[in-house]
C-alpha cells in the first residue's frame, strides 16, 4: 500500500523554523507521495501548525530546504504555494459563512463573462460548478449554489473546502484538524472524502491529534514532539497504544497513569 | 434561477422556497423600516410632508448622505470602518473655497483639488491600516481629528476667519451645487450614479467577491489569492472620494463653507448603512439595503420638522431604529450560521 517509490511530490530536508530564539521546528524531514495520506500527529504545541504554515507559504523556513518534484523551491508567499498546487483547508473549512456556496467557491479565482468594462462575475457557472464538485465528493444534499456557507454543517463546509482545492488542481492537500470540531458521523464522512481525494492521486497531509482517525485513513505517519520529528513509520508498523504513548510523551504518560492509579484505583479495580 | 442540464440534482426552486429565501434577507427589514417611517410621518407630518416640498427635503438629505454611505457600506462589508468622512467633507469644501473663492482660481481647479484631497486622505487611511495593522477605527478616527485640526489651522492662518465664501458662477457650480424643479438638488443625480456604480462593483463585477471575502475571513481570502492590501486601499480611497464629492456639492450649493461643516456625516453614514442591513462585523450587505437605510434616515431626520414636534425626537427615533436594525442583523447572522441547517433537513 504505502510503498515509497519514485520521487516524492514534496520533500522537506531538515527544515527548522525559529521565532525570536524559540525553535518551533527542529530539523524536520518529511516525504509526501501522490495518492497517499501522510498523517501528521502531535500534541498541542508540537509544531504541527508551524509545519503546515511553512508548507503553505505563510512562513519561510529558517534553515533546511523544500523540494517540489525533486527540485528545491522556496515559497515566499501563500500564493507561491497555491500556484505550486499546495492547498490548505483549515479546521472550520476556511470558508466565508455569509457568502453563497457559489461565490465562496471561487474567491480569488472568479469566473467571468463579458469583456472589458462589461466583464462580470459568472454566477450561474460558479453556482453550478460548486454544487457539481461537492456532489462529486458525495455531498448530495447540497443542490443550490445560492445557499449561504453558514447554513451548511461542519462536515459539509469541510467538503466544500476540499472540493474547492481539488477543483483548482491541488496536488498536495493539507487538512488542518478537519475532524476536530465534528461529531462522530460527520467526522467519518470527512474521512471518506479524504480517501476520495487520495484515490484521485492527491497527496494528502492530514494533521490531527486523533489517533483513531489517523489510523483509519493514513498510509504513512509522522509524530512531532517539541518541534522535532519523534517517529516516522508506515501503516501497520505501530500499534495504537504505541502511537498514543509517543504523542503524549512516552514514559511520562505511563508514570502519570501510575500516579493517577494510586489516587483513584486502577481501571481493573473500578471495573 | 437554476435551469441547468449539466446538473440533474439541481432542481428548480419552488416559489415557496424563493419566498422563504426572501424573508431571510435583511434587506426586507430595511424596506419595512423605510415604509414604516414614511407612513408614520405621512400621518403625523400631514400633507406638507407628502407634498413635493417634503419629498425634496428628505430626498436632498438622502442624496448627500448616500454618496458617502455607499462607499462606507462597501468598506464595512470588507470589515473596516471610516470615521474620517466628516473632516474630509469639511476639508475638501474648504479646499475648494480657498482655491476658487479666496484665491480666485477657476472653479474646476478647486474642484479637482478638493476631490484629490479626498483620494489622498483615503489612500493614507488605507496605507496606514494595511501597513500598521492598527484597527481602521483608530486610524480613521486619528485622521478625522488630524484633518479637522489641519483644516481649521490653515484656514485661520490664511484667511483669519473660519468661513470663506465662494461666489463664482459657472457650469461646474450648476453641475455639483445646482438644483432642478426648483427644490431638488443635483446631488440626487450624483447619488443615483453612485448607487449604480457601487451596485455594479459589489454585485456584478468579480471584485465584489473580494469585498465580501475580505469581511468574511481575511486570512482565507489572502490564501485564496485576493489582493488584500490593494482592495482595502481602493475602498478607503472610495470613501474619501465620496466624502470630498459631498464637500464640493455643499460648497457650491451654499456658495461658501465653514470649517465645521460635514461632521454629522461620520455617524449618520454608519447609522444609514447599519439600518440598511450591512452586518457590522463585515461579510454581508447590499446596495439596495444601503439605499433603503439612507432613505429611512433622511425621512426621520427631515420628517420630524413637519410634525411640529421638537427635532430632538428625531434622534430618539434614529437611536431606536439603529438598535432594532443591529438586533435584526444579528438574528439574521445567527440564522444564516446555524438555523439554516434545520430548514434544509426538512426538505430532504
Amino acid at each position: 500500500m504505502s510503498k515509497r517509490i519514485g520521487t516524492p511530490l514534496l520533500k522537506l530536508n531538515k527544515v527548522s523554523k525559529v521565532f525570536a530564539g524559540y525553535r518551533a521546528l527542529d530539523e524536520v524531514s518529511l516525504e509526501v507521495y501522490p495518492g497517499q495520506v501522510l498523517c501528521l500527529l502531535g500534541d498541542n504545541g508540537a509544531g504541527k501548525s508551524t509545519l503546515i504554515k511553512v508548507l503553505a507559504g505563510f512562513h519561510e523556513a529558517t534553515t533546511g530546504t523544500l523540494e517540489l518534484n525533486g527540485e528545491v523551491t522556496a515559497f515566499k508567499s501563500p500564493k507561491d504555494a497555491s500556484q505550486a498546487g499546495i492547498a490548505t483547508v483549515h479546521q472550520f473549512g476556511g470558508t466565508f459563512p455569509l457568502m453563497s456556496i457559489g461565490r465562496s467557491f471561487f474567491v480569488g479565482a472568479e469566473p467571468t463573462k463579458g469583456k472589458g468594462i462589461l466583464r462580470r462575475f459568472d454566477k450561474k457557472f460558479a453556482n453550478e460548478t460548486a454544487v457539481r464538485e461537492m456532489q462529486a465528493l458525495g455531498i448530495t444534499r447540497v443542490t443550490d449554489g445560492d445557499r449561504l456557507i453558514g447554513a451548511l454543517s461542519g462536515g459539509e463546509r469541510q467538503a466544500a473546502a476540499i472540493a474547492r482545492a481539488v477543483h483548482f488542481g491541488a496536488n498536495v492537500l493539507i487538512l488542518d484538524e478537519p475532524t476536530a470540531a465534528l461529531g462522530v458521523k460527520e467526522a467519518a464522512h470527512v474521512l471518506r472524502i479524504v480517501m476520495q481525494a487520495r484515490n484521485r492521486g492527491v497527496a494528502v497531509i492530514l494533521v490531527t491529534h486523533n489517533v483513531s482517525h489517523a489510523l483509519t485513513v493514513g498510509d504513512h505517519f509522522a509524530v512531532l514532539i517539541h518541534g522535532a520529528k519523534a517517529d516516522d513509520f508506515a501503516k501497520g508498523e505501530r500499534t495504537r497504544e504505541q502511537i498514543t504513548d509517543l504523542m503524549a510523551g512516552g514514559e511520562a504518560m505511563a508514570e502519570l497513569e501510575k500516579e493517577l492509579n494510586t489516587l483513584t484505583g486502577s481501571v481493573e479495580k473500578i471495573n | 434561477m437554476s435551469k441547468t442540464s449539466s446538473n440533474p440534482a439541481t432542481t428548480q426552486k419552488s416559489a415557496v422556497s424563493k419566498l422563504r429565501d426572501l424573508t431571510r434577507r435583511p434587506e426586507l427589514g430595511a424596506l419595512a423600516g423605510t415604509v414604516i417611517v414614511y407612513v408614520f410621518f405621512s400621518i403625523f407630518g400631514g400633507q406638507e410632508f407628502t407634498a413635493l416640498g417634503g419629498l425634496s427635503a428628505w430626498a436632498n438629505t438622502a442624496a448627500e448622505l448616500l454618496i458617502i454611505a455607499l462607499p462606507v457600506g462597501l468598506l464595512m462589508i470588507a470589515g473596516e470602518f471610516d470615521l474620517s468622512v466628516g473632516s474630509v467633507v469639511a476639508g475638501s469644501s474648504v479646499t475648494l473655497a480657498l482655491i476658487s473663492g479666496y484665491w480666485g482660481l477657476p472653479l474646476w481647479v478647486g474642484i479637482i483639488a478638493a476631490l484629490c484631497l479626498g483620494l489622498v486622505s483615503g489612500f493614507l487611511n488605507g496605507l496606514m491600516v494595511t501597513k500598521t495593522k492598527v484597527p481602521s477605527f483608530i486610524v480613521t478616527l486619528a485622521m478625522q481629528f488630524g484633518l479637522a485640526g489641519l483644516t481649521l489651522g490653515s484656514v485661520r492662518l490664511i484667511t483669519q476667519t473660519t468661513s470663506i465664501s465662494l461666489a463664482e458662477e459657472s457650469i461646474f457650480k450648476e453641475m455639483f451645487g445646482g438644483k432642478f424643479a426648483n427644490q431638488f438638488e443635483n446631488a440626487i443625480f450624483w447619488a443615483i450614479a453612485a448607487a449604480l456604480l457601487v451596485a455594479w462593483i459589489l454585485q456584478v463585477s468579480p471584485y465584489g467577491n473580494w469585498i465580501f471575502a475580505l469581511g468574511g475571513d481575511i486570512t482565507s481570502a489572502r490564501a485564496a489569492g485576493v489582493q488584500v492590501e490593494k482592495t482595502k486601499i481602493a475602498l478607503f480611497m472610495a470613501t474619501g472620494f465620496g466624502a470630498s464629492l459631498v464637500g464640493v456639492i455643499q460648497a457650491t450649493l451654499y456658495n461658501g463653507t465653514s470649517t465645521s461643516g460635514g461632521q454629522s456625516f461620520v455617524f449618520n453614514s454608519v447609522i444609514a448603512v447599519v439600518i440598511g442591513g450591512v452586518v457590522l462585523t463585515g461579510g454581508y450587505g447590499s446596495v439596495i439595503g444601503i439605499v433603503l437605510g439612507t432613505c429611512t434616515f433622511a425621512i426621520v431626520n427631515q420628517g420630524v420638522y413637519y410634525t411640529g414636534w421638537d427635532s430632538d425626537w428625531a434622534a430618539l427615533i434614529l437611536g431606536i431604529l439603529l438598535l432594532a436594525a443591529v438586533l435584526m442583523n444579528n438574528t439574521f447572522r445567527r440564522l444564516a450560521l446555524s438555523g439554516g441547517k434545520k430548514e434544509v433537513k426538512k426538505n430532504v
